[in-house]
């Protein structure tokens, strides 16, 4: 019977909706808002989120990455009278490794040398870097055209290269630069790949800035060493020292991501023992992904939660029309508690219009709520990600700002006194 | 038998620092059958009396018994559900509640009482039929004139078949030619049985009861029989 009850006082409800269409959907507008600002903020936050976890994962979630940073307290040597600093990660290093981490898959050495590039009479400056063709961060990008560095070219330590696309870009413009000679430092080197648009590399958050992966031409390690020498020296003109450098960076690659942290570990206390100095560095991107996915979670909940104001500022609208509707309807309240309701049948029919305006506005809402991240993806190239749970999350909310908004508005109903009701005009 | 009957009857208000004694010990048997005009002058009491008979207030002394039960103690929640059950109110200004249509006006008390929507159809419309308004089922009360408004809510005061009718001045609002038509539905509803109590301060509308009981000073202060009109 209460059952039947309630269905019908919902019924009720609706009406009351349908009578007053215009004064409903104000009234819904601010839940309509705040659910689709709830939703779309979710999205956003999520969106980046997703994105920044991407680019670490670009990287290798297996891998680990060892860099030489210059260290700031230590001397420099002197080699035949000049002051020569000497730092980083050592082929030293790299057997040592290769001696420990005996489940890793890969230790492999990249090097970097800066240097100017030409085609033509067209120049520029780009990084050139010696890695060999199984490296993570170069085998996981995505290709423009031709190929990327095979074995063979390792093993056979042949001139061939692949250009970053902004050097593809600068140096050749409109022609295919694929089977053409690139000259670097005396050398010719055969341009077999292109690689699509990278961005600005974030894997080197301890030491220094972001690099241009764009600017940068890949050669084979084993024709890096023998072009360039073993050991970089660089004379930096503002610096009464010369640098010697034998490797940028060394990664690891281990089979399985729970081995990550662990090889981590073992290669921080390796280091620990074998490095005086701090001229290195060590980045893990799956702790960065880790972090990444921390880091989101907070800027979504922080979204949300400005959201949730809105929401709020809703319930409050809400409440405010409601307790009006039952000063306007005084009368009736008497009326019906004259003709048998008892408190509670009032308290349910004004609680239950409540709760159908912020339903029907939660619901609304996330068709906002959808449009748009839609809208943002489209028109901003932000990536947005709605959830389901998102959408559950908000409609629930939006119930329980009807309930909660409707309580007073409704207790306020049945408390009138019959007698005063019904003299009310 | 007594359908509903108030003994020594008092009810006090505070208003500020002084006592109003609306009531003072007024004793009253409603046989089963009568129809009972209570009168006086504003501030006699009268309203108070309606009130308390009519379950909406209840009396700080004395006792009120309503078929057989003594309601004056009665909760809050129990004092509805003897409205709901037994006391059909009608009212000066018709008090129908805008948005709803005549059926569904009439079918009020009984969606209170839990009456399936079915039933609660099929007695509406027999109730609208009773006071001739069976064509008029799906108007809202705006479309009516005051005597069809009004014969909406005496149907709606028969919906649960009450104990009695509580009528509050129920032609005050209407014309002369109106007030006799209803009046004629009030004494065909007695002569069918019906118990009614009907407060009025016009002489010629309490002629028609069977007694009338003047009310002064919360007492009653005079109680006359028979009918007057010819």
């Amino acid at each position: 019977m209460a059952a039947f009850k309630t269905l019908e006082i919902i019924r009720l409800g609706f009406r009351s909706l349908t009578q007053h269409a215009l004064r409903s959907l104000l009234t819904m507008l601010g839940i309509l808002c705040g659910v689709a600002a709830v939703i779309a903020m979710l999205a956003i936050g999520e969106g980046t989120s997703q994105e920044t976890q991407e680019q670490f994962r670009r990287l290798g979630a297996n891998n680990i990455i060892l860099q030489s940073v210059k260290p700031g307290d230590k001397p420099a040597a002197r080699v035949f009278g000049m002051p020569v600093l000497a730092y980083g990660l050592t082929y030293a290093d790299l057997q040592r490794m290769k001696d420990i981490l005996l489940h890793a898959e890969v230790v492999v050495p990249q090097r970097r040398i800066p240097r100017e590039v030409r085609y033509s009479h067209r120049k520029m400056r780009a990084t050139i870097v010696g890695t060999v063709p199984w490296d993570g961060a170069l085998s996981s990008a995505a290709l423009r055209e031709g190929r990327r560095l095979i074995a063979a070219d390792e093993y056979q330590n042949l001139n061939h290269c692949v250009l970053g696309y902004k050097v593809a870009e600068a140096l050749f413009q409109h022609e295919s630069p694929l089977g053409k000679a690139l000259h670097v430092a005396g050398d010719y080197y055969r341009i077999v790949g292109v690689l699509a648009p990278r961005g600005m590399g974030g894997r080197n958050p301890m030491g220094g800035d972001a690099e241009d992966l764009d600017t940068q031409v890949y050669i084979p390690l084993a024709t890096a060493r023998t072009r360039f020498g073993q050991v970089l020296i660089a004379t930096d003109p503002n610096d009464q020292a010369s640098e010697s450098v034998e490797l940028h960076e060394i990664h690891v690659r281990v089979p399985t991501v729970d081995q990550v942290m662990g090889t981590s570990r073992a290669i921080e206390e390796l280091f620990g023992r074998t490095h005086r100095y701090s001229d290195w560095s060590m980045f893990v991107p799956l702790q960065q992904i880790e972090e990444a996915k921390a880091a989101g979670e907070r800027f979504s909940i922080m979204l949300a939660a400005i959201a949730a104001i809105s929401l709020l500022v809703g319930g409050i609208g809400i409440m405010n029309i409601m307790l009006a509707s039952v000063t306007e309807r005084t009368r009736e309240i008497g009326i019906r508690r004259a003709l048998g309701a008892k408190k509670r049948d009032i308290v349910l029919q004004f609680l239950v219009e409540t709760v159908v305006i912020s339903f029907m506005g939660g619901l609304l809402g996330v068709g906002g709520g959808i449009f748009i991240p839609w809208a943002i993806t489209k028109f901003m190239e932000q990536k947005t990600v709605v959830t389901p749970q998102s959408l559950v999350l908000s409609v629930a909310i939006s119930l329980g700002i009807g309930l909660i908004f409707g309580m007073y508005p409704a207790w306020r109903a049945a408390q009138l006194d019959p007698i005063e009701a019904l003299r009310h005009e | 038998m007594s359908v509903a009957e108030v003994r020594n009857l008092s009810k006090r208000y505070q208003m500020g620092p002084e006592t109003v004694h609306a009531l003072r010990d007024v004793s009253i048997v409603f046989g089963e059958g009568d129809y009972t005009a209570i009168m006086g002058h504003s501030g006699s009491g009268k309203s108070t009396l309606l009130n308390v008979l009519g379950c909406l207030d209840r009396p700080t002394g004395g006792e009120y018994f309503l078929g057989g039960q003594n309601v004056a103690t009665l909760s809050d929640d129990q004092l509805s559900a003897v409205r709901g059950k037994h006391i059909g109110f009608v009212f000066q200004s018709f008090n129908l509640i805008a948005q709803l249509t005549v059926q569904e006006n009439i079918e009020v008390p009984l969606f209170y009482q839990g009456v399936a929507s079915r039933q609660r159809r099929q007695r509406s419309a027999e109730l609208a039929e009773m006071v001739g308004l069976e064509h008029r089922l799906h108007h809202r009360p705006t479309e009516l004139s005051g005597g069809q408004q009004q014969r909406v809510a005496i149907a709606r005061s028969l919906a649960n078949d009450p104990l009695v009718i509580l009528a509050d001045e129920p032609t005050g609002n209407l014309d002369t030619a109106t007030q006799h038509e209803i009046l004629a539905i009030f004494e065909k509803l007695n002569r069918a049985g019906k118990t009614i109590i009907m407060v009025t301060h016009e002489d010629d509308v309490a002629a028609c009861a069977k007694r009338r009981i003047i009310l002064a000073d919360g007492l009653v202060k005079r109680t006359e029989h028979g009918r007057q009109v010819d």
